[in-house]
Protein backbone atom coordinates (compact mmCIF):
# COMPACT_ATOMS: atom_id res chain seq x y z
CA UNK A 1 0.00 0.00 0.00
CA UNK A 2 1.13 3.50 -0.74
CA UNK A 3 1.97 5.99 1.96
CA UNK A 4 0.04 9.14 1.44
CA UNK A 5 2.27 12.09 0.71
CA UNK A 6 0.39 15.21 1.55
CA UNK A 7 -0.35 17.54 -1.31
CA UNK A 8 -1.49 21.07 -0.81
CA UNK A 9 -4.98 20.87 0.51
CA UNK A 10 -7.25 22.81 -1.80
CA UNK A 11 -10.18 23.13 0.51
CA UNK A 12 -8.16 24.82 3.23
CA UNK A 13 -6.11 27.65 1.73
CA UNK A 14 -4.50 28.58 5.02
CA UNK A 15 -1.08 26.89 4.92
CA UNK A 16 -0.51 27.30 8.65
CA UNK A 17 -3.68 25.33 9.37
CA UNK A 18 -2.77 22.49 6.99
CA UNK A 19 0.65 22.05 8.59
CA UNK A 20 -0.50 22.50 12.18
CA UNK A 21 -0.09 19.55 14.52
CA UNK A 22 -2.79 16.88 14.81
CA UNK A 23 -1.29 15.75 18.11
CA UNK A 24 -1.51 19.19 19.70
CA UNK A 25 -5.02 19.99 18.44
CA UNK A 26 -8.27 19.53 20.32
CA UNK A 27 -10.89 17.09 19.01
CA UNK A 28 -12.96 20.01 17.70
CA UNK A 29 -9.98 21.51 15.88
CA UNK A 30 -9.21 18.15 14.28
CA UNK A 31 -12.78 17.78 13.00
CA UNK A 32 -12.83 21.33 11.70
CA UNK A 33 -9.57 21.01 9.77
CA UNK A 34 -10.07 17.42 8.61
CA UNK A 35 -13.34 18.17 6.83
CA UNK A 36 -14.11 20.67 4.07
CA UNK A 37 -14.30 24.20 5.50
CA UNK A 38 -17.51 24.96 7.42
CA UNK A 39 -19.09 21.64 6.43
CA UNK A 40 -19.37 20.05 9.89
CA UNK A 41 -22.75 19.66 11.56
CA UNK A 42 -22.79 18.19 15.05
CA UNK A 43 -25.30 15.68 16.44
CA UNK A 44 -26.17 16.13 20.14
CA UNK A 45 -23.87 19.15 20.49
CA UNK A 46 -22.68 20.57 23.80
CA UNK A 47 -25.81 22.74 24.10
CA UNK A 48 -27.79 19.52 24.67
CA UNK A 49 -25.77 18.98 27.85
CA UNK A 50 -25.91 15.19 27.47
CA UNK A 51 -23.33 14.65 30.19
CA UNK A 52 -22.27 11.54 32.05
CA UNK A 53 -24.76 10.31 34.67
CA UNK A 54 -21.89 8.64 36.54
CA UNK A 55 -19.27 11.35 37.09
CA UNK A 56 -21.42 13.44 39.50
CA UNK A 57 -21.66 10.36 41.76
CA UNK A 58 -17.88 10.60 42.14
CA UNK A 59 -17.98 14.39 42.54
CA UNK A 60 -16.04 14.78 39.29
CA UNK A 61 -16.49 17.49 36.67
CA UNK A 62 -18.46 16.73 33.51
CA UNK A 63 -17.93 17.95 29.97
CA UNK A 64 -20.94 19.08 27.91
CA UNK A 65 -20.12 16.72 25.01
CA UNK A 66 -18.79 13.96 27.34
CA UNK A 67 -15.54 14.00 25.35
CA UNK A 68 -17.14 12.64 22.16
CA UNK A 69 -18.04 14.78 19.16
CA UNK A 70 -20.21 13.18 16.48
CA UNK A 71 -21.73 14.60 13.32
CA UNK A 72 -21.60 14.75 9.56
CA UNK A 73 -19.77 16.85 7.04
CA UNK A 74 -17.97 16.68 3.72
CA UNK A 75 -14.51 15.49 2.80
CA UNK A 76 -13.36 16.39 -0.70
CA UNK A 77 -16.99 17.27 -1.45
CA UNK A 78 -18.35 13.86 -0.44
CA UNK A 79 -20.47 13.22 2.66
CA UNK A 80 -18.87 11.55 5.70
CA UNK A 81 -19.91 10.76 9.25
CA UNK A 82 -17.33 11.69 11.88
CA UNK A 83 -16.64 10.83 15.53
CA UNK A 84 -13.80 12.47 17.48
CA UNK A 85 -12.60 11.80 21.00
CA UNK A 86 -11.19 14.57 23.20
CA UNK A 87 -8.11 12.96 24.73
CA UNK A 88 -7.60 15.63 27.35
CA UNK A 89 -10.99 15.07 29.02
CA UNK A 90 -10.74 11.96 31.24
CA UNK A 91 -7.99 10.66 28.93
CA UNK A 92 -10.53 10.35 26.10
CA UNK A 93 -12.03 7.42 27.96
CA UNK A 94 -15.26 5.64 27.00
CA UNK A 95 -18.21 6.17 29.34
CA UNK A 96 -21.91 5.51 28.83
CA UNK A 97 -22.80 8.69 26.91
CA UNK A 98 -19.43 8.96 25.16
CA UNK A 99 -19.88 5.42 23.85
CA UNK A 100 -23.59 5.74 23.03
CA UNK A 101 -22.86 8.67 20.73
CA UNK A 102 -20.46 6.56 18.67
CA UNK A 103 -22.82 3.57 18.68
CA UNK A 104 -25.63 5.78 17.38
CA UNK A 105 -23.42 7.22 14.66
CA UNK A 106 -22.39 3.75 13.47
CA UNK A 107 -26.00 2.52 13.47
CA UNK A 108 -26.98 5.54 11.39
CA UNK A 109 -24.15 4.66 9.00
CA UNK A 110 -25.45 1.08 8.82
CA UNK A 111 -28.99 2.26 8.06
CA UNK A 112 -27.85 4.71 5.37
CA UNK A 113 -25.43 2.10 4.01
CA UNK A 114 -23.65 4.60 1.76
CA UNK A 115 -21.82 7.18 3.89
CA UNK A 116 -18.32 6.35 5.18
CA UNK A 117 -17.37 6.85 8.84
CA UNK A 118 -14.20 8.41 10.24
CA UNK A 119 -13.27 7.73 13.87
CA UNK A 120 -10.65 10.08 15.33
CA UNK A 121 -9.33 7.96 18.20
CA UNK A 122 -7.74 9.56 21.26
CA UNK A 123 -8.37 7.30 24.23
CA UNK A 124 -6.91 5.38 27.14
CA UNK A 125 -9.83 2.92 27.04
CA UNK A 126 -12.83 2.53 29.32
CA UNK A 127 -13.50 5.23 31.92
CA UNK A 128 -12.92 3.51 35.24
CA UNK A 129 -15.73 5.41 36.99
CA UNK A 130 -18.19 3.95 34.46
CA UNK A 131 -16.63 0.51 34.25
CA UNK A 132 -19.59 -1.70 33.35
CA UNK A 133 -21.38 0.91 31.24
CA UNK A 134 -18.10 1.65 29.47
CA UNK A 135 -17.35 -2.02 28.76
CA UNK A 136 -20.89 -2.48 27.41
CA UNK A 137 -20.38 0.59 25.23
CA UNK A 138 -17.25 -0.97 23.71
CA UNK A 139 -19.17 -4.15 22.87
CA UNK A 140 -22.08 -2.19 21.36
CA UNK A 141 -19.70 -0.06 19.29
CA UNK A 142 -17.87 -3.11 17.91
CA UNK A 143 -21.17 -4.75 16.96
CA UNK A 144 -22.47 -1.56 15.31
CA UNK A 145 -19.15 -1.09 13.49
CA UNK A 146 -19.19 -4.62 12.08
CA UNK A 147 -22.86 -4.26 11.07
CA UNK A 148 -22.00 -1.06 9.20
CA UNK A 149 -19.07 -2.76 7.45
CA UNK A 150 -21.23 -5.74 6.49
CA UNK A 151 -23.49 -3.47 4.44
CA UNK A 152 -20.46 -1.98 2.70
CA UNK A 153 -19.73 1.13 4.78
CA UNK A 154 -16.00 1.92 5.09
CA UNK A 155 -15.06 2.72 8.71
CA UNK A 156 -11.65 4.40 8.86
CA UNK A 157 -9.73 5.08 12.08
CA UNK A 158 -7.25 7.93 12.50
CA UNK A 159 -4.75 7.64 15.36
CA UNK A 160 -2.39 10.45 16.29
CA UNK A 161 -3.60 11.97 19.56
CA UNK A 162 -2.08 12.51 22.97
CA UNK A 163 -3.79 9.60 24.67
CA UNK A 164 -3.03 7.16 21.84
CA UNK A 165 -5.56 4.40 21.22
CA UNK A 166 -5.65 1.92 24.10
CA UNK A 167 -7.94 -0.52 25.86
CA UNK A 168 -11.35 -0.86 24.24
CA UNK A 169 -10.27 1.83 21.78
CA UNK A 170 -7.59 -0.57 20.53
CA UNK A 171 -10.23 -3.27 20.08
CA UNK A 172 -12.50 -0.93 18.12
CA UNK A 173 -9.55 0.18 15.98
CA UNK A 174 -8.90 -3.48 15.21
CA UNK A 175 -12.46 -3.76 13.82
CA UNK A 176 -12.04 -0.81 11.44
CA UNK A 177 -11.76 -1.22 7.66
CA UNK A 178 -8.42 0.58 7.71
CA UNK A 179 -6.24 2.74 9.97
CA UNK A 180 -3.92 5.70 9.54
CA UNK A 181 -1.39 6.37 12.29
CA UNK A 182 1.23 9.04 12.85
CA UNK A 183 4.53 8.58 14.66
CA UNK A 184 2.94 10.06 17.80
CA UNK A 185 0.00 7.67 17.63
CA UNK A 186 0.10 4.51 19.72
CA UNK A 187 -2.20 1.53 19.26
CA UNK A 188 -2.47 -1.28 21.78
CA UNK A 189 -4.90 -2.85 24.23
CA UNK A 190 -3.02 -2.96 27.54
CA UNK A 191 -1.04 0.24 28.06
CA UNK A 192 2.56 0.35 29.29
CA UNK A 193 1.67 0.92 32.95
CA UNK A 194 -0.93 -1.86 32.87
CA UNK A 195 1.59 -4.37 31.54
CA UNK A 196 4.24 -3.35 34.04
CA UNK A 197 1.77 -3.52 36.95
CA UNK A 198 0.59 -7.00 35.99
CA UNK A 199 3.77 -8.60 34.68
CA UNK A 200 6.61 -6.72 36.31
CA UNK A 201 9.21 -4.21 35.18
CA UNK A 202 11.34 -6.86 33.49
CA UNK A 203 8.46 -7.68 31.17
CA UNK A 204 7.84 -4.07 30.26
CA UNK A 205 9.41 -0.91 31.68
CA UNK A 206 6.73 1.75 31.21
CA UNK A 207 9.21 4.54 32.00
CA UNK A 208 11.36 3.55 29.01
CA UNK A 209 9.72 5.86 26.49
CA UNK A 210 11.79 4.56 23.58
CA UNK A 211 10.61 1.02 24.39
CA UNK A 212 6.98 2.17 24.59
CA UNK A 213 7.16 3.94 21.23
CA UNK A 214 8.96 1.20 19.35
CA UNK A 215 6.52 -1.39 20.71
CA UNK A 216 3.20 0.46 20.36
CA UNK A 217 4.03 3.55 18.29
CA UNK A 218 2.89 4.45 14.81
CA UNK A 219 6.08 3.41 12.99
CA UNK A 220 5.99 -0.11 14.38
CA UNK A 221 2.25 -0.49 13.75
CA UNK A 222 2.76 0.60 10.16
CA UNK A 223 5.63 -1.85 9.61
CA UNK A 224 3.81 -4.92 10.91
CA UNK A 225 0.64 -4.11 8.98
CA UNK A 226 -1.35 -2.88 11.99
CA UNK A 227 -2.02 0.38 10.12
CA UNK A 228 -2.37 0.86 6.38
CA UNK A 229 -1.09 4.43 6.12
CA UNK A 230 1.65 6.29 7.97
CA UNK A 231 0.59 9.92 8.31
CA UNK A 232 2.65 12.98 9.11
CA UNK A 233 1.58 14.84 12.24
CA UNK A 234 -0.36 17.47 10.27
CA UNK A 235 -4.00 18.18 9.51
CA UNK A 236 -3.33 17.94 5.76
CA UNK A 237 -1.63 14.56 6.02
CA UNK A 238 -4.47 13.02 8.04
CA UNK A 239 -6.95 14.54 5.61
CA UNK A 240 -5.17 12.94 2.66
CA UNK A 241 -4.91 9.64 4.52
CA UNK A 242 -8.64 9.65 5.31
CA UNK A 243 -9.57 10.32 1.68
CA UNK A 244 -7.23 7.62 0.42
CA UNK A 245 -8.42 4.98 2.90
CA UNK A 246 -12.13 5.67 2.28
CA UNK A 247 -11.50 4.96 -1.40
CA UNK A 248 -9.42 1.84 -0.76
CA UNK A 249 -11.13 0.26 2.26
CA UNK A 250 -11.51 -3.51 1.85
CA UNK A 251 -14.98 -4.98 2.10
CA UNK A 252 -16.06 -7.22 4.97
CA UNK A 253 -16.79 -10.87 4.32
CA UNK A 254 -15.93 -14.36 5.49
CA UNK A 255 -12.96 -14.45 3.14
CA UNK A 256 -11.76 -11.11 4.58
CA UNK A 257 -11.71 -12.64 8.04
CA UNK A 258 -10.04 -15.83 6.84
CA UNK A 259 -7.26 -13.92 5.13
CA UNK A 260 -6.77 -11.75 8.22
CA UNK A 261 -6.55 -14.87 10.35
CA UNK A 262 -3.89 -16.34 8.08
CA UNK A 263 -1.98 -13.03 8.02
CA UNK A 264 -1.87 -13.02 11.82
CA UNK A 265 -0.82 -16.69 11.91
CA UNK A 266 2.04 -15.88 9.54
CA UNK A 267 3.01 -12.93 11.70
CA UNK A 268 3.43 -15.17 14.74
CA UNK A 269 5.36 -17.70 12.68
CA UNK A 270 7.67 -15.06 11.30
CA UNK A 271 8.19 -12.82 14.33
CA UNK A 272 7.16 -14.97 17.30
CA UNK A 273 10.79 -15.51 18.34
CA UNK A 274 11.63 -11.78 18.38
CA UNK A 275 12.02 -10.21 21.81
CA UNK A 276 12.05 -6.58 20.69
CA UNK A 277 10.59 -4.51 17.86
CA UNK A 278 14.11 -3.89 16.54
CA UNK A 279 14.46 -7.65 15.92
CA UNK A 280 11.25 -7.57 13.91
CA UNK A 281 12.45 -4.66 11.81
CA UNK A 282 15.69 -6.52 11.15
CA UNK A 283 13.71 -9.61 10.12
CA UNK A 284 11.72 -7.41 7.76
CA UNK A 285 14.99 -6.48 6.06
CA UNK A 286 15.70 -3.00 7.45
CA UNK A 287 19.40 -2.26 6.87
CA UNK A 288 19.83 -0.20 10.05
CA UNK A 289 16.87 -1.09 12.27
CA UNK A 290 18.26 0.82 15.27
CA UNK A 291 17.94 4.04 13.30
CA UNK A 292 14.27 3.64 12.35
CA UNK A 293 12.92 5.69 15.29
CA UNK A 294 15.03 8.68 14.21
CA UNK A 295 13.83 8.75 10.59
CA UNK A 296 11.73 11.69 9.47
CA UNK A 297 8.27 11.23 8.00
CA UNK A 298 9.14 11.07 4.30
CA UNK A 299 12.17 8.81 4.74
CA UNK A 300 10.22 6.46 6.96
CA UNK A 301 7.09 6.41 4.79
CA UNK A 302 9.19 5.46 1.77
CA UNK A 303 11.09 2.79 3.70
CA UNK A 304 7.88 1.36 5.14
CA UNK A 305 6.49 0.85 1.64
CA UNK A 306 9.53 -1.29 0.81
CA UNK A 307 9.69 -3.21 4.08
CA UNK A 308 6.14 -3.90 5.12
CA UNK A 309 5.27 -7.55 5.25
CA UNK A 310 3.35 -8.77 2.19
CA UNK A 311 -0.11 -7.31 2.19
CA UNK A 312 -3.24 -9.32 2.39
CA UNK A 313 -6.65 -7.93 1.75
CA UNK A 314 -7.39 -8.57 5.32
CA UNK A 315 -9.31 -6.75 8.07
CA UNK B 1 -18.04 20.06 43.20
CA UNK B 2 -19.36 23.56 43.79
CA UNK B 3 -22.01 25.39 41.78
CA UNK B 4 -21.85 29.17 41.37
CA UNK B 5 -24.07 31.55 39.42
CA UNK B 6 -23.60 35.21 38.61
CA UNK B 7 -25.94 37.60 36.80
CA UNK B 8 -24.88 41.01 35.57
CA UNK B 9 -26.30 43.90 33.60
CA UNK B 10 -24.29 44.52 30.43
CA UNK B 11 -24.32 47.99 28.82
CA UNK B 12 -23.86 46.61 25.29
CA UNK B 13 -24.99 43.59 23.33
CA UNK B 14 -22.26 41.16 22.21
CA UNK B 15 -21.57 41.70 18.51
CA UNK B 16 -22.28 39.21 15.74
CA UNK B 17 -25.10 36.76 15.17
CA UNK B 18 -23.57 33.38 15.99
CA UNK B 19 -25.87 31.44 18.33
CA UNK B 20 -23.31 29.54 20.33
CA UNK B 21 -19.65 28.57 20.66
CA UNK B 22 -17.66 26.28 22.90
CA UNK B 23 -14.00 26.74 23.84
CA UNK B 24 -11.57 24.83 26.05
CA UNK B 25 -11.72 21.34 27.53
CA UNK B 26 -12.30 20.01 31.03
CA UNK B 27 -8.91 18.88 32.28
CA UNK B 28 -6.70 19.58 35.27
CA UNK B 29 -6.10 23.34 35.36
CA UNK B 30 -8.36 23.87 32.36
CA UNK B 31 -12.05 24.55 31.73
CA UNK B 32 -14.67 24.63 29.01
CA UNK B 33 -16.87 27.63 28.34
CA UNK B 34 -20.13 27.24 26.41
CA UNK B 35 -21.46 30.64 25.33
CA UNK B 36 -25.07 30.84 24.13
CA UNK B 37 -26.96 33.88 22.83
CA UNK B 38 -30.17 33.25 24.77
CA UNK B 39 -30.66 36.28 27.05
CA UNK B 40 -32.06 39.79 26.56
CA UNK B 41 -29.42 42.15 25.10
CA UNK B 42 -28.75 43.92 28.40
CA UNK B 43 -28.19 40.81 30.49
CA UNK B 44 -25.38 38.34 31.07
CA UNK B 45 -25.20 35.19 33.13
CA UNK B 46 -22.30 32.97 34.14
CA UNK B 47 -23.09 29.49 35.43
CA UNK B 48 -20.18 27.59 36.92
CA UNK B 49 -19.56 24.04 38.08
CA UNK B 50 -16.09 23.76 39.53
CA UNK B 51 -13.99 20.96 41.01
CA UNK B 52 -12.13 23.45 43.23
CA UNK B 53 -14.36 24.38 46.15
CA UNK B 54 -14.20 27.55 48.22
CA UNK B 55 -13.07 30.05 45.58
CA UNK B 56 -16.40 31.87 45.17
CA UNK B 57 -14.95 35.30 45.92
CA UNK B 58 -12.28 34.95 43.26
CA UNK B 59 -14.80 33.72 40.67
CA UNK B 60 -17.02 36.69 41.51
CA UNK B 61 -14.13 39.11 40.96
CA UNK B 62 -12.99 37.46 37.69
CA UNK B 63 -16.54 37.42 36.29
CA UNK B 64 -17.25 41.05 37.31
CA UNK B 65 -13.99 42.18 35.69
CA UNK B 66 -14.80 40.22 32.53
CA UNK B 67 -18.31 41.69 32.18
CA UNK B 68 -16.95 45.19 32.68
CA UNK B 69 -14.24 44.74 30.03
CA UNK B 70 -16.20 42.89 27.34
CA UNK B 71 -19.86 43.78 27.96
CA UNK B 72 -21.14 40.41 26.71
CA UNK B 73 -24.84 41.41 26.63
CA UNK B 74 -27.27 38.66 25.67
CA UNK B 75 -24.86 35.82 26.44
CA UNK B 76 -25.18 32.97 28.88
CA UNK B 77 -21.88 31.31 29.80
CA UNK B 78 -21.90 27.77 31.16
CA UNK B 79 -18.60 26.61 32.61
CA UNK B 80 -17.30 23.19 33.56
CA UNK B 81 -14.08 23.80 35.47
CA UNK B 82 -11.30 21.36 36.27
CA UNK B 83 -9.57 23.71 38.71
CA UNK B 84 -8.25 26.39 36.36
CA UNK B 85 -6.34 29.41 37.67
CA UNK B 86 -8.09 32.81 37.53
CA UNK B 87 -5.91 34.01 34.62
CA UNK B 88 -6.84 30.91 32.58
CA UNK B 89 -10.52 31.50 33.36
CA UNK B 90 -10.26 35.13 32.25
CA UNK B 91 -8.57 34.12 28.98
CA UNK B 92 -11.15 31.40 28.22
CA UNK B 93 -14.04 33.83 28.84
CA UNK B 94 -12.41 36.37 26.51
CA UNK B 95 -11.80 33.62 23.93
CA UNK B 96 -15.48 32.62 24.07
CA UNK B 97 -16.63 36.21 23.43
CA UNK B 98 -14.14 36.66 20.57
CA UNK B 99 -15.36 33.40 19.03
CA UNK B 100 -19.06 34.21 19.22
CA UNK B 101 -18.50 37.75 17.92
CA UNK B 102 -16.17 36.68 15.10
CA UNK B 103 -16.90 35.01 11.80
CA UNK B 104 -14.83 31.93 12.60
CA UNK B 105 -14.93 29.80 15.70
Amino acid sequence: MIAVVSETSKDHDDASVSTSSWYEASARQRVEHLLDANSFNEFIGPEWRETSPHLPLFDLPEQFDDGMIVGYGRLGGKPVLVAAQEGRFMGGAFGEIHGAKLTGLLRAARDMASVPVLILFDTGGVRLQEANAGELAIAEIMRALIEARLVGVPVVGLVGGRAGCYGGGGLIAGCCSALAVSEQGRISVSGPEVIETNRGVEEFDSKDRALVWRTMGGKHRRLIGGAEVFADDTMASFRDAARYLIEHAPSMSLSTLESEQSRLAQRIERFGHCSDAVDIWRSLGAAEPENLPALHYREFAALANDLQEPRHDAR
Amino acid sequence: METLNYRHKAPQRAKGSKRQVIVGVVASGNLEVLAERVLPDSECEVDIRTAAEGFGEIWQAVVADFVERRSPGGLKFSINDGGARPDTVALRLAQAVSAIEGERT
